[in-house]
């Protein structure tokens, strides 16, 4: 497939958003978001990321429920299995000569290869639906429940403290190799344009990918498996290729949040945590990824709002704003707005 | 030379012998109905041919090759399709995008653009290419599966119930379509209850009747067998 045609893949079916219009619209955000630093405090840019940090995991779900249709709640736990590898990866090793890079890749393959293990038995056995939500939610919080009980000093890997629900910590922050000497990315400016540019990076792949022939037959499962098979697919592989991609960045995710914060906890992969992406996604608009990633980053610096005034209340908005998702705009809110503009702006050209 | 056969082919749920015995033979580039009462094995024969379900005994041929044991989207890439009773079509995309999922199986680029609009044509479904397939009436969701069908280019496509829930006209329609497709050199087995439709398009009809094959022959030879009027009209046998 030459160049051009895959760059033909940035529009199709599966995605919102086409034309000169959008991505008119695209290079306007884009620009706000590299010119945001130059007119914000380093700390404040610094604390920031971490709204982008969760996206990627969001995009991962939109793939794996929102393309796919098998809702999963393992995304947390893929997230606190790549964040942990890179913490007891980095303290051990260290993240000189390029290795701190090494533990974030090696962390997101830890994170793929077990949702591939996992995903292999739910979907080579045939698991699907609601027994999928449950299997994956069950892995999740025995993962939360296996690290909170890691306290004692037995629970080490190398000179690597699990620490249990205390937490780990102590982990270096993300560190590139250059040529001058490694560049230690704290939470500031730096990090900020790594995590936006591996944003958009991602972004744009995955809207090829999904308007690609895999992501032709992703839809085709989640919209009726039996006729998918009986075009000869097999719909398994295609069912665990997204749960892996899915998987793959909630890791990203992960490792992440782990070297930003220099901290992970158990919690990460507790229930509230595990329910959290899915309202995410949902309120959003989970079948198209430009809306799920808006969602997300709206519905994170709304929770994030509403935590500082008070934690519990904020869950139980998060609850409601799911329900009336789903009983009001069940594609999702900013998937339904999206589709209004379109549908203006198809009426205004018809009329010309 | 024989598209499909059957031997021995058992099936039974617990104590139910649903599929008792039946060895099949569907000749190359025929149209075969199968017709049978309501409960005689039709449905469970169908998936056994598709492998939805295993057999319990017994062995399928396709064109040559043992298939009794492979998985469904096995036997579609050996040259089998399907079209179910029930439309099988992805409602929330565009009759286009259903198509094209079907047709990039084995085309790409213009190749597959061309064969799209080919299929369209054929089907008469150009004017509603872009709508959301869930939005058609039946009888265009009927034709639209049977073009994702036909999209694989199979040696023997499998027609279960094609002009259910279909008026007199589409059922006609439906008959020529399926004329035309035999005539390119396609196999037809059709699992039908129109009387119809089975007079207008089989070449060989086989009864079917608590499991077994009751009896086979020409259209004209199986309306004229009393047995089979009397198994129809509910009547005992022996």
């Amino acid at each position: 497939m030459t160049l051009s045609r895959i760059f033909k893949r940035l529009e199709g079916p599966q995605t919102m958003g086409k034309g000169p219009l959008f991505w008119t619209a695209f290079a306007v955000v884009l620009a706000i978001a590299l010119a945001y630093p130059l007119f914000a405090d380093g700390y404040d840019v610094g604390n920031n990321i971490y709204f982008l940090n969760w996206t990627f995991m969001a995009l991962g779900l939109s793939i794996i429920w929102g393309y796919g249709g098998s809702l999963s709640f393992g995304q947390t736990a893929f997230f606190g299995v790549a964040g942990y590898s890179y913490g007891i990866l980095t303290i051990n090793f260290g993240t000189a000569y390029g290795l701190g890079v090494v533990a974030v890749l090696m962390a997101i393959a830890i994170a793929a290869l077990f949702a591939a293990i996992l995903g292999y038995f739910l979907f080579f056995g045939r698991i699907s639906g609601i027994f999928l939500g449950i299997v994956t939610l069950s892995v999740t919080l025995a993962l939360e429940r296996f690290m909170a009980q890691t306290a004692g000093p037995q629970w080490t890997v190398g000179s690597a403290r699990l620490n249990g629900f205390n937490g780990m910590s102590g982990m270096p922050p993300l560190t590139l190799p250059w040529f001058g000497g490694d560049i230690v990315l704290y939470p500031d400016i730096g990090l900020y344009y790594l995590v936006l540019g591996l944003l958009v990076i991602i972004y744009l792949g995955l809207r090829i990918l999904v308007n690609s022939k895999f992501g032709n037959v992703l839809v085709a499962v989640r919209e009726n498996p039996e006729r998918a098979e009986m075009l000869g697919y097999d719909i398994r592989k295609y069912q665990l290729g997204g749960f892996v991609i899915g998987a793959a960045l909630a890791g990203l995710s992960g490792a992440l949040y782990t070297s930003w914060g220099q901290y992970i906890t158990p919690s990460s992969m507790g229930i509230t945590s595990a329910a959290l992406p899915i309202i995410w996604v949902a309120v959003g608009g989970r079948s198209d990824i430009t809306a799920t990633l808006i969602g997300t980053l709206i519905v994170l610096s709304g929770f994030q709002a509403l935590t500082i005034y008070g934690s519990q209340y904020a869950l139980v908005v998060m609850g409601l704003l799911l329900v009336c998702t789903v009983l009001l705009a069940p594609k999702g809110l900013v998937a339904n707005a999206g589709i209004l503009l379109g549908s203006l702006f198809n009426r205004k050209n018809g009329s010309a | 030379m024989a598209m499909l056969e059957t031997h021995n082919l058992n099936k039974h749920f617990g104590g139910l012998h649903v599929t008792a015995d039946v060895s099949f033979t569907l000749e190359a580039g025929k149209i075969h109905c199968l017709i049978g009462p309501n409960g005689a094995g039709k449905s469970t024969f169908f998936r056994l041919l598709l492998g939805e379900h295993q057999p319990s005994s017994g062995k399928i041929m396709f064109d040559g090759v043992d298939i009794t044991r492979l998985k469904p989207f096995q036997r579609i890439n050996q040259g089998m399709s399907v079209k179910f009773q029930v439309p099988g079509i992805f409602s929330a995309l565009s009759v286009r995008q259903n198509l094209e999922i079907a047709l990039q199986r084995r085309l790409e680029g213009a190749e597959l653009d061309a064969e799209v609009e080919r299929l369209l044509d054929f089907l008469q479904l150009k004017d509603v290419a872009s709508q959301l397939a869930g939005n058609l009436s039946h009888g265009l969701k009927q034709w639209l599966e049977i073009g994702m069908a036909i999209s694989l280019k199979p040696k023997l496509l499998l027609l279960d119930e094609p002009t259910a829930g279909m008026s007199p006209e589409e059922t006609h329609m439906t008959g020529e379509i399926v004329k035309q497709l035999n005539a390119e050199g396609m196999t037809v087995l059709a699992v039908e209850h129109d009387m119809a439709f089975v007079r207008q398009v089989a070449h060989r009809v086989s009864v079917l009747h608590f499991g077994r094959i009751f009896a086979e022959g020409t259209f004209a030879e199986i309306v004229a067998d009393e047995r089979v009027a009397a198994i129809y009209l509910g009547q005992s046998h022996d």
